[in-house]
């Protein structure tokens, strides 16, 4: 996890006629998280998903520790766990099912860690429910615990906080300290800035 | 492998809610049921038809079945989970059609000689018809999962999907239905069978490559 680098160069991409992302240069390091903010419509998804390589550019180029994503797409994906506006979970399984398939795919994870996980994001006490049962904010927390189970060094989250309560936005701050000064980096869209250590925070404005 | 926990996920997850898997089965009934109602059931041309006209039925059924291979995970955020798993996607495609099959082929293989009897025919090609209509189904499954990750997010995707499949499932009804008839008249069926074999060889090697790029293209 130390000293891992994101850089992007230059970004640029096109929804139809609209130029979405005009030239976006960014870097961020181990232990730092880059908020981007911005209106509606700004493209904050779309930066995300230009990262993940879910997009394609149109140009630009995007750099993990110093090798172009391009050259080894499946190693950097299982470098980086995306957190989107809907957390993908099956509404006929429970937390715990869910959380088993989605960080199995990655390594194996025993069912102690997943109960661990979900304990530590507050979801424990509905983890056995079918997720169709859960509110949209214990979804949310259900999804989180899949950040903890990744054990990845890039995080790219989707407005994290959303339908959370301020318990619950706290646990978000919580989760993003502790991944930082483990030497982690994230990237996150948000409308309201996340509180966490200021020294570790950096924002990029795509309004502006 | 984590082409071995999508099956199991996939598996669990219809086990959970079997209502869907029934459709494509009650279909093929329904659709079976058709051809000696419009021909009269005691007729020479309804044994004539009986190869073909099981097997238009059975290849519309699976056609309708493939409606449901990726919509669900495509609507929740799976696939695109999928695709950033750092997995093969073609991989996991793959798992997902081979459990796709075994929750329709399968059941529909089993169902195909009970309808034959309904269309007159002997017992004894049962057998026959249960091989021939796994293999079929299942490379209809592979050569079908093309077409559902290039209708992903169209609207009337379920129509676009027959027609850009059905030309390439028509080598499979050819052989099949023939190795039908050949069972009927108590035959050996080997021959169409090992091109039905030959197809599935063919469909799931290079199918979920196909898909996987189609996938990808869908997520964007």
């Amino acid at each position: 996890m130390v000293g891992s680098i994101l850089r992007a160069e230059n970004l640029h991409l096109w929804r139809a006629e609209r130029h979405v992302l005009k030239g976006i240069d960014l870097t961020v390091c181990g232990g730092e998280l880059l908020q981007l903010t911005g209106v509606n419509g700004a493209g904050k998804t779309t930066l995300l998903r230009v990262l993940c390589g879910l997009n394609h550019l149109e140009e630009g180029r995007v750099f993990w520790n110093g090798q172009d994503v391009r050259q080894d797409r499946e190693g950097f994906h299982a470098s980086l766990v995306y957190l989107g506006h809907e957390p993908p979970l099956k509404p006929d399984l429970s937390g715990i099912e869910n959380l088993g398939f989605w960080a199995g795919m990655r390594h194996r994870v025993s069912p102690a860690a997943i109960h661990e996980a979900l304990v530590r994001t507050g979801a424990g006490e509905f983890a056995t429910r079918p997720v169709r049962t859960l509110s949209a904010g214990q979804r949310r927390r259900v999804a989180l615990a899949a950040l903890i189970l990744a054990a990845v060094p890039l995080w790219l989250l989707d407005e994290p906080t959303t339908n959370l309560d301020s318990g619950g936005q706290e646990l978000v701050a919580a989760l993003l300290d502790a991944h930082l000064a483990a030497g982690g980096l994230a990237i996150a869209a948000v409308h309201h800035r996340l509180a966490i250590e200021p020294a570790r925070m950096r924002e990029l404005n795509l309004s502006a | 492998m984590a082409a071995r926990l999508v099956i199991a996920r996939d598996l669990k997850l219809a086990f959970r809610r079997p209502e869907q898997l029934l459709h494509p089965l009650a279909f093929f009934v329904l659709v079976t049921t058709l051809f000696p109602l419009s021909v009269g059931p005691e007729s020479s041309i309804l044994r004539t038809l009986a190869p073909g006209a099981l097997w238009v039925a059975a290849l519309l059924a699976a056609l309708l079945a493939l409606d449901f291979l990726f919509r669900d995970d495509a609507q929740d955020g799976t696939l695109e989970q999928y695709a950033l798993s750092g997995q093969s996607l073609t991989w996991l495609l793959l798992g997902k059609t081979a459990a796709h099959w075994l929750l329709t082929g399968v059941p529909l293989s089993v169902m195909a000689p009970l309808m034959g009897y309904t269309l007159g025919v002997p017992g004894r090609a049962s057998v026959g018809i249960i091989l021939t209509v796994a293999l079929g189904s299942l490379a209809l499954s592979f050569i079908g999962s093309i077409g559902a990750a290039l209708t992903l997010g169209a609207r009337r995707g379920g129509m676009l999907l027959a027609i850009l499949i059905l030309p390439l499932a028509a080598p499979i009804l050819i052989f099949g239905s023939k190795a039908t008839e050949l069972a009927i008249r108590g035959e050996t069926y080997v021959a169409p069978m090992e091109l039905l074999g030959a197809i599935v060889v063919l469909s799931f090697t290079l199918a979920p490559l196909a898909a996987a790029a189609a996938v990808r293209i869908s997520l964007e």
